[in-house]
């Protein structure tokens, strides 16, 4: 790691003010950082350590949960209240990394975690994402992780937050703080397809701190859940994963809301898929039209055609814990 | 700097700068001249090179001199001499490098040690009284449950935290809250064993 200059405020106005400054970053846990920063995959000059400022713990207020966001990913995983009205994020968020790195995870850190790509994470290795304009090796190269949706021809990373894809799904909202003031951010419009810049993966500007996130508590999420398939039984990134909160009415879809993870470079949370359930019995026929829905627009590469079937199995596993028949 | 100069001002040293904004200033890539704005708000206490870094291990107070660079996992081996925490990886990934901060079990290498002062960091040389054995270590040895001892002291370590948790109620759930911890020699078996045999003892 190149040396850098550390600074621990605690104030955010004050944390917003250096972290504005390019070079300057803030560490949360330092579970992902610390590792792009070893890599090479990241330089930067000036660490702002944000852990002192008032950013930690849940409120529950009326139809919604505050999340800080410097929470840990294992106290929000445990925390009554999420386990009872949002199991989808408890689950999501303890298929995630492991039990140490659960205690030092952030939320917001989470949501900025970058790619496993292993092309981005190899300083040696060109790549579009860390270096703009050197080439995406992964296209014609070893793929087997990569998107097979979203994806365009500069860069086929998947995004490997299992925490963004439960937020997604749950339409959660993401409130920031930057110099030029407070605002908030739907998760829907919080990434950004990588298009030919994807180097920028998110709407946030240097240095704009994510101060708590807000998920809405609504009987919709009270029944939901996540599923996610990986390569060994546990501590391994999702190769498909699926936030799934279904209501169900006389066995007729009333209401749905889907995200999947391991397919794209964002959570993705096509409508199609939402449509072709809602207003239908939860039966094989509801089910495989959405699954065809979520993979038309496929385009699978060399090593990762797998996740075409594989993604839509996930749903029909997912969408059978809601009483649906495969 | 001797140990006996160890003391609150000395955290303070040549290179730590003190509410010095054209320091810090210096320090990132900004053209001078440039932003005067951001250096008015430079807070105390920004560390560029090395300084004094209190660190409370096992109960005592520690002052190595450490770059912010520097991770929890090199200045407990490289800079302190506590050399029971081991490095495999590097990345997060297996586990060895497992200690306790504030009770919770944490990645040693995942984090800096500039970020832990002001903590009680347990490591694996802090468990014993004496003779006596932490009641986890001792379940270890009678459970046979190491072959070559590498990722040891991080599965010691990661077991008081999954104990503690109370996620040690079954077999099952000791494989999933004892994940972050990789053995190379595969002595799964016996370390569920020994998770189980001391998860009974210290109820
Ligand atoms: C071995 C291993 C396995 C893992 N497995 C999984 C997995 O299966 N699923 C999964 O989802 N994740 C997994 N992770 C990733 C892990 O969840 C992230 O590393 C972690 O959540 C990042 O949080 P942090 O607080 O440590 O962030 P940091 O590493 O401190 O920061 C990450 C980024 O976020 C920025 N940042 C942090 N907080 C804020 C804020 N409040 N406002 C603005 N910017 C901020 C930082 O500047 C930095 O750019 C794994 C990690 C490891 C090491
Ligand atoms: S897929 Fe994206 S991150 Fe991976 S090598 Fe290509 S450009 Fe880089
Ligand atoms: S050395 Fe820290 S997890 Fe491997
Ligand atoms: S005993 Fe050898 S690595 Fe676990």
């Amino acid at each position: 790691m190149d040396d850098f200059a550390y600074t621990r405020p605690d104030r955010p106005q004050v944390a917003v003010a250096l972290a504005a400054r390019p070079g300057a970053r803030f560490v949360a846990g330092g579970t992902d950082l610390l590792n792009l920063m070893k890599d090479g995959a990241e330089h930067h000059d000036h660490l702002i350590d944000i852990n002192a400022l008032p950013l930690s713990g849940l409120r529950k207020v009326e139809g919604r949960i505050e999340i800080g966001a410097l929470s840990r990913m294992s106290d929000v995983a445990a925390h009554p209240a999420v386990r009872e009205g949002l199991p989808v994020l408890s689950q999501a968020l303890l298929a995630g990394a492991s039990p140490q790195v659960r205690n030092m995870a952030s939320m917001g850190g989470n949501l900025l975690q970058r790619t496993r790509c292993w092309y981005f994470r190899d300083a040696a290795m060109p790549c579009n994402k860390r270096s703009p304009g050197s080439g995406c090796p992964a296209i014609k190269g070893q793929n087997r992780r990569h998107a097979i949706v979203g994806g365009s021809e500069h860069c086929i990373a998947v995004h490997p937050s299992d925490l963004a894809v439960a937020l997604t799904a749950l339409g959660a909202t993401v409130h920031t703080l930057s110099p030029r003031g407070a605002r908030s951010i739907p998760m829907a419009g919080f990434y950004l397809s990588p298009g030919n810049t994807p180097h920028q993966e998110t709407v946030l500007g240097q240095g704009e701190l994510i101060t708590r996130i807000d998920v809405p508590v609504t009987p919709l999420a009270r029944g939901s859940r996540y599923v996610k398939l990986r390569e060994r039984a546990t501590f391994e990134f999702a190769l498909v994963s699926v936030a799934a909160l279904v209501r169900t009415q006389g066995g007729v879809v009333r209401e749905a809301g889907l995200a999947f993870g391991g397919i794209a470079p964002r959570p993705w949370r096509p409508a199609a898929v939402e449509e072709a359930l809602v207003g239908r019995p939860l039966d094989a026929a509801a089910i495989k039209a959405a699954g065809a829905a979520l993979v038309r627009d496929a385009v699978p590469r060399e090593h990762n055609a797998f996740k075409v079937a594989l993604v839509q199995r996930a749903l029909a596993e997912a969408l059978g814990e809601f009483g649906g028949s495969r | 700097m001797s140990s006996d100069e160890i003391g609150a001002e000395s955290t303070a040293t040549r290179r730590t700068v003190l509410r010095a904004g054209v320091a810090a200033a210096a320090a990132a890539p900004i053209a001078a001249g440039q932003d005067t704005a951001a250096a008015d708000t430079e807070p105390a206490g920004t560390q560029t090179g090395p300084a004094r870094v209190p660190l409370k291990v096992n109960g005592r107070l520690h002052e190595p001199e450490l770059e912010p660079r520097v991770t929890l996992l090199d200045a407990l081996r490289e800079r302190i001499g506590l050399t029971g925490t081991k490095k495999g990886c590097d990345r997060g990934e297996c586990g060895a490098c497992t200690v306790l901060v504030d009770g919770r079990r944490i990645k040693s290498c995942l984090t800096l040690a500039v970020m832990q002062q002001g903590r009680e960091i347990t490591t694996v040389e802090g468990l014993a009284h004496g003779e006596r054995l932490h009641p986890v270590q001792a379940a270890f040895i009678g459970n046979d449950a190491l072959q070559c001892g590498f990722c040891t002291p991080g599965q010691v370590m990661s077991a008081i935290g999954c104990i503690e948790e109370g996620h040690a109620g079954s077999d099952a759930e000791i494989k999933e809250w004892m994940s972050g911890n990789l053995c190379r020699c595969s002595c799964y078996p016996n370390i569920v064993a020994a998770v189980r045999q001391a998860a009974r003892e210290l109820r």
